[in-house]
């Protein structure tokens, strides 16, 4: 593929796809292939696909929230200890080698095709 | 709850926020088993519910990396603002192909990922094999 956009929206589209058939796993495909087309760097690639999650995520529970299947309390009962481990997870993640992060998700891939074929 | 169930949501909240915030990633795939096992939602609700929790951790998590500088704003948001495409294409798949089918592509796919990106990094893959 050619331009800069065209991978782009390919992204979106890989993304939302999996993403709806599956419930989960957006972030498995934007990080890859931000790094393999658009040649990001590791880190830069995990802050620009949360900055895409943010709004995924957002189309995503606005369209579950119109079918009322949302329990929001629930939801921000777990996002408390998630919302620490964040600030945690992006501190830690600046101290350690892009080899490192590189390494931890490709450890995350095969886990999650793990699950998806047992 | 009893203690132990406000424990494990504490400890499968907090592995949720560490792999989304080192890995770039929703946080979901934790999310989700959490809600079903600490918080009795149901395993079709439990994906949904999860959406908010994805959502307020993305948002910490890009505000995080912001400040890194490690966000490109102005990409993250078109692929965001282009994901519905991708909804309407997988409402295809689930009506053509076999949901085997779709999971063991999905699993090739993230496989093909893994090899690549150890390969580029210069790790033990490509060592072995040159």
């Amino acid at each position: 593929m050619s331009s800069r956009p065209v991978r782009l929206a390919a992204i979106a589209t890989a993304a939302g796809a999996f993403s709806a058939l599956f419930g989960v796993g957006g972030g498995t495909i934007i990080v890859p292939l931000l790094v393999l087309w658009l040649g990001y760097d590791q880190r830069e690639a995990t802050g620009t696909s949360l900055a895409a999650i943010c709004v995924i995520g957002l189309l995503a529970a606005a369209a579950q929230t119109a079918y009322g299947n949302v329990d929001f309390g629930k939801g921000v009962a777990i996002a408390a200890p998630a919302v620490v481990g964040v600030v945690a997870g992006t501190a830690l993640q600046q101290r350690i080698s892009e080899e490192l992060v590189a390494r931890a998700f490709a450890v995350l891939l095969v886990i999650s095709a793990a699950i998806l074929i047992f | 709850m009893d203690p132990l169930e406000v424990a494990g949501l504490i400890a499968i909240g907090l592995a949720a926020g560490v792999a989304s915030g080192l890995l770039g990633i929703g946080g979901g795939v934790l999310f989700v088993p959490g809600l079903v096992i600490f918080l009795d939602e149901p395993q079709l609700r439990a994906v949904s519910t999860s959406l908010v929790a994805v959502v307020i951790v993305a948002v910490v998590g890009a505000w995080r990396q912001g400040s890194y500088g490690n966000v490109r704003l102005r990409d993250g948001l078109i692929v965001g603002a282009l994901s519905p495409l991708g909804v309407l294409l997988g409402a295809v798949l689930a009506n053509t192909v076999s949901e085997r089918a779709l999971e063991l592509s999905f699993a090739a796919v993230q496989l093909y990922f893994a090899w690549t990106l150890l390969g580029r990094a210069g790790l033990p893959l490509r060592r072995a094999t040159r």
